[in-house]
């Protein structure tokens, strides 16, 4: 079965259908997500100001990690849970939406950006921890999550405008490609 | 007096208007009020966390919320910066959505208790458990944020 197939099969069920219908239940799930967002920006984006040291200098690192991440963690996973209900209400067009594409790639490459760090420099993070400025590696970590998680905000707040779906017709080439639509229609 | 006449005048300046005629500078403000709301809530919540003892309970408070303030400032520029103009472009919707005043009203309270009572609790230092009121009035403020966030949410649901 092709995910073109699956994702009409899923938003032909009665849970995408329930979602999509009821007159709250989308935007009360769309808030949590937003509310879950703020959390999970602003104490990340924190984390990643201290590793570019530009807040709080003369905290561990150690523990500006161990004490806002679980809120981080926190907000992730209401995220995910409330992004997904958001993603099976509307699952085809969601699936043929450019931002909603760009913002899983970049979701990747933050979910990459992580790894790498905690592979590489934060193995030695005693050696610096006290360090009101840490090494390069870890700044570049930090900048690089900033703008990753950046991306990530904007492209899924994009992905309710429709200016490149697939029932919008014509479409350039390269978006027709970006998208997977046919360019005859949805 | 009634507050809608100026709303209607907001409505109609030529930046209410350019950005109502525009398809795209709307989505591209409001990804940056988005994006200011994460950076607000970031500086927030590593002061008042501190506050309820579930955040950076070894640091001084008065440090944390130096150390959060230009942050604070700055992100709270943003959003006014954004939101503003966002507002203009359809300040009469706004003048008859019951969020846009829950906003309103919790935004004005939070950001009076941020720069009057919340500057005397930093400076006072509460230990790494503080005491009960302290603990509960930075619960009242993360609720007020709350507030804030869902009303501006909700603007535009209805």
């Amino acid at each position: 079965m092709s995910l073109l197939a699956f994702f009409e099969w899923l938003g032909d069920s009665s849970w995408s259908t329930g979602l999509h219908e009821s007159q709250y239940a989308y935007s009360i799930i769309e808030s949590l997500h937003v509310w879950a967002m703020a959390v999970f920006f602003g104490t990340i984006a924190m984390v990643d100001l201290r590793l570019l040291g530009w807040t709080m200098r003369k905290v561990p690192v150690t523990e500006v990690a161990g004490r806002l991440l679980p809120w981080t963690v926190t907000g992730f996973v209401i995220m995910v849970m409330t992004g997904s209900l958001l993603f099976l209400a509307i699952p085809l067009r969601s699936y043929q939406n450019i931002f909603f594409r760009s913002k899983m790639i970049l979701l990747l490459l933050a979910g990459l950006n992580i790894w790498l760090f905690h592979r590489g420099i934060y193995r030695r993070v005693f050696s610096w921890n006290l360090e009101a400025m840490p090494p390069v590696r870890a700044r570049i970590a930090g900048a690089l999550s900033l703008a990753l998680w950046t991306g990530i905000v904007v492209s899924g707040r994009m992905i309710a405008y429709n200016w490149f779906d697939c029932d919008r017709q014509p479409q350039t080439a390269i978006i027709n490609f970006l998208t997977s639509c046919s360019g005859t229609g949805p | 007096m009634s507050l809608l006449p100026f709303f209607q005048w907001c409505y109609q300046t030529p930046i209410a208007e350019t950005i109502r005629n525009s398809s795209w500078l709307f989505p591209v403000i409001e990804a940056v009020h988005l994006l200011g709301l994460g950076l607000t809530v970031g500086a927030v919540l590593m002061v008042e966390l501190r506050l309820l003892g579930a955040g950076l309970n070894r640091q001084p408070v008065s440090q944390l919320a130096a150390s959060a303030q230009p942050w604070l400032l700055g992100a709270i520029a943003i959003m006014f910066a954004s939101g503003i103009p966002l507002f203009m472009s359809e300040a009469i919707k706004a003048y008859y959505s019951f969020a846009f005043w829950v906003k309103m009203t919790s935004l004005f309270l939070v950001l009076l208790y941020t720069f009057t009572l919340r500057r005397r609790l930093t400076r006072a230092d509460a230990g790494a458990n503080p005491a009960l009121p302290v603990r509960l009035m930075a619960a009242i403020a993360l609720v007020l944020w709350f507030g804030v966030a869902w009303g501006g949410r909700w603007i535009g649901f209805s």
